[in-house]
């Protein structure tokens, strides 16, 4: 019982209580001072999660914001970096070349490195005139500044074929007082280059969990598949993939979970601007506590997160169910 | 080789070596430029070769911001939550695995719920209990929150569940007590699990930032996470002081580096420990 005790009091003072504490702080309008657990802080019941959802304000508006950008954010950043990390394993795994441990070692690296470090680093490389731009110029295009352009990519794409505002139709107020126009506007060019951050930093550690399942499966359902005189895509199709299931599952679990929590590259590269279209529910929840001293609020909006995150992770259990064949 | 197999050989050397590429030119991009004048870095920030090579950028980071102090911060908090976390999370992953006493499997399961929540969640919480305690602002505040972690205990209790009783019973017999026990038997034999949880708790230490966002304020405080970001949002006088950045990042990333470089296979096993039971 003594081995565990250091364990269980760091974990309960650091982790279980903080939690109850917030949930009692997110009921309250505390500002910071003094101690939220006194009488003379306002109880405020739910008014801090009704705000987010019914009330038309600035608060409704900054939080369904931050739910678009971040939703766009999930759209392409789980599917991309699942895909790449399956196809760069699939290489690795497969064929008879020299240097494995190397290529392994290059896409991993990336992922062990700092948040912050690597942040500084495409900072740079997204500058308005910094190497990527300077990549796209020897192709004969001009970039974008991104981290200066808040336009929606899809705005971008309408824009190029003569649509610059909103069909009248999808002028009007669309759910949660966000227009429709707004919430499929796609991620701005400024989130972009935070998706491509994150997507070639995490691709690593899926690749190693697709290779340490590649490597695990048994050879003699290769064989028996060869044998049956199955090509390439087929085997891969109906013979690899099916037994990868459960590390699928893994990697879009972890995958989802993530992205709904990016932080330290907004906070780094953009502070959820321009026009807030980096803006995240995790660094609204900060901002709103650490900035704006709404302590109760910046709460209210870390505990949705969580149910989002929930819900979230609920939902592809369910996608991903095993099928009972009929 | 068949005409086909060689084709096949070669594309797979392509797609392996352009991404090589894609995730380590980055780096090569970082290292170049911070040698570089700010002119140079922006006139031609493609290239790895400095023109002229530069110090500069060096010479203002020691002399014009608080590195030295962030590096001090970093080395001292990273070592002691590393040597924390590797004594606390294998006693409870000792205890867990092997010793029977009432409510361990309450303990297993709670640990196991912690390492669900989403760590973001948590800044608010976390910030709210240091600040209740006290404890604020201080390296205690840094350090105490993350001394023991639930995905350590974790590994730590597979790990022993791997070893044979048998050997610990002979002890037993002996007379060896239970400190005993886990000291001089258990946890020699441990070592590849415990080279692991050093090796994850340092590189997860050391890169921490999080954490240090609510748990100090005072610049004296920062680790090179906490004060590398501040460098970039904050202003640094004139221009865009791209190499600085860029060294002090570089700078930030090397003990990393070179432990991934060293212990590679250890940070492989810690990526897939979840892959395997997954």
């Amino acid at each position: 019982m003594l081995f565990v005790a250091p364990v269980v009091l760091i974990l309960g003072v650091f982790l279980l209580l903080p939690i109850l504490m917030a949930l009692w702080v997110s009921l309250t309008g505390w500002n910071g001072q003094g101690s939220p657990f006194t009488g003379d802080v306002p109880f405020v019941g739910t008014d801090n999660y009704t705000r987010l959802f019914t009330e038309d304000g600035l608060a409704r508006q900054d939080f369904m914001t931050s739910i678009r950008n971040n939703l766009y954010f999930v759209l392409l950043v789980v599917p991309a970096q699942t895909a790449l990390a399956l196809a760069l394993a699939l290489v690795i795994d497969k064929r008879m070349l020299k240097g494995k441990v190397f290529f392994r070692t290059a896409f991993y690296f990336p992922s062990v490195t700092s948040s912050v470090a690597i942040s500084v680093v495409f900072l740079f490389m997204f500058a308005n005139s910094g190497a990527v731009n300077s990549l796209l110029g020897a192709f004969g295009i001009d970039g974008p500044q991104w981290f200066a352009d808040s336009r929606g990519v899809v705005h971008v794409l309408l824009g190029a074929v003569g649509v610059d505002t909103a069909p009248a139709a999808h002028d009007s107020v669309g759910p949660f007082g966000l227009t429709w126009w707004d919430w499929l506007s796609g991620p701005s060019v400024a989130m972009c280059a935070i998706i491509a951050l994150v997507i070639w930093t995490t691709s690593g550690t899926f690749m190693l969990m697709f290779l340490a399942a590649l490597q695990n499966l048994p050879k003699q359902l290769d064989e028996a598949s060869l044998i049956d005189g199955a090509n390439r895509w087929q085997h891969l199709r109906y013979v690899t993939l099916p037994q990868l299931r459960p590390t699928f599952f893994l990697v879009l679990t972890l995958g989802l979970i993530g992205t709904w929590q990016v932080f330290d590259q907004i906070y780094v590269m953009s502070q959820g601007n321009p026009a807030k279209t980096t803006l995240t529910p995790a660094f609204l929840s900060y901002r709103t506590a650490f900035r704006e001293f709404e302590y109760g609020s910046g709460a209210a909006i870390s505990f949705v997160l969580f149910l989002i995150i929930v819900a979230m992770t609920l939902f592809q259990r369910w996608i991903l169910r095993e099928r009972r064949p009929s | 080789m068949r005409p086909r197999a060689l084709v096949n050989t070669f594309v797979g050397y392509a797609i392996l070596v352009f991404f090589a590429l894609v995730f380590l030119y980055p780096f090569v991009i970082q290292i170049g430029n911070s040698f570089k004048t700010e002119s140079d870095a922006a006139a031609s920030p493609l290239s790895p070769i400095p023109d002229s090579v530069s110090l500069d950028g060096f010479e203002r980071i020691f002399e014009g911001t608080s590195f030295p102090i962030w590096l001090g911060n970093s080395v001292l908090v990273a070592v002691v939550i590393t040597a924390g976390r590797v004594l606390l999370d294998s006693m409870a992953g000792y205890a867990l695995a092997r010793l029977r006493f009432p409510g361990r499997q309450a303990i297993f399961a709670s640990i196991i719920a912690l390492l669900a929540v989403p760590g973001v969640v948590l800044l608010i919480p976390k910030f709210l209990v240091l600040n209740q305690l006290g404890i604020y602002d201080s390296y205690t505040a840094l350090i105490l929150p993350l001394i023991a972690d639930a995905a350590g205990v974790f590994i730590m209790k597979q790990f022993f569940e791997s070893v044979p009783v048998s050997i610990e019973e002979a002890a037993r017999i002996d007379g060896a007590g239970v400190f005993r026990r886990y000291w001089s038997v258990v946890l020699p034999m441990a070592r590849p699990a415990l080279i692991t949880l050093t090796i994850l708790s340092f590189q997860g230490s050391w890169n921490e930032f999080t954490h240090t966002l609510v748990a100090v304020q005072n610049p004296n405080l920062f680790t090179l996470p906490r004060g590398l970001a501040d460098l970039v949002s904050g202003s640094l006088g004139s221009g865009t002081q791209y190499p600085l950045k860029l060294g002090a990042a570089l700078l930030a990333t090397i003990p990393v580096a070179i432990i991934f470089v060293v212990f590679q296979r250890y940070f492989v096993r810690g990526a897939t420990e979840g892959a395997d039971k997954g």
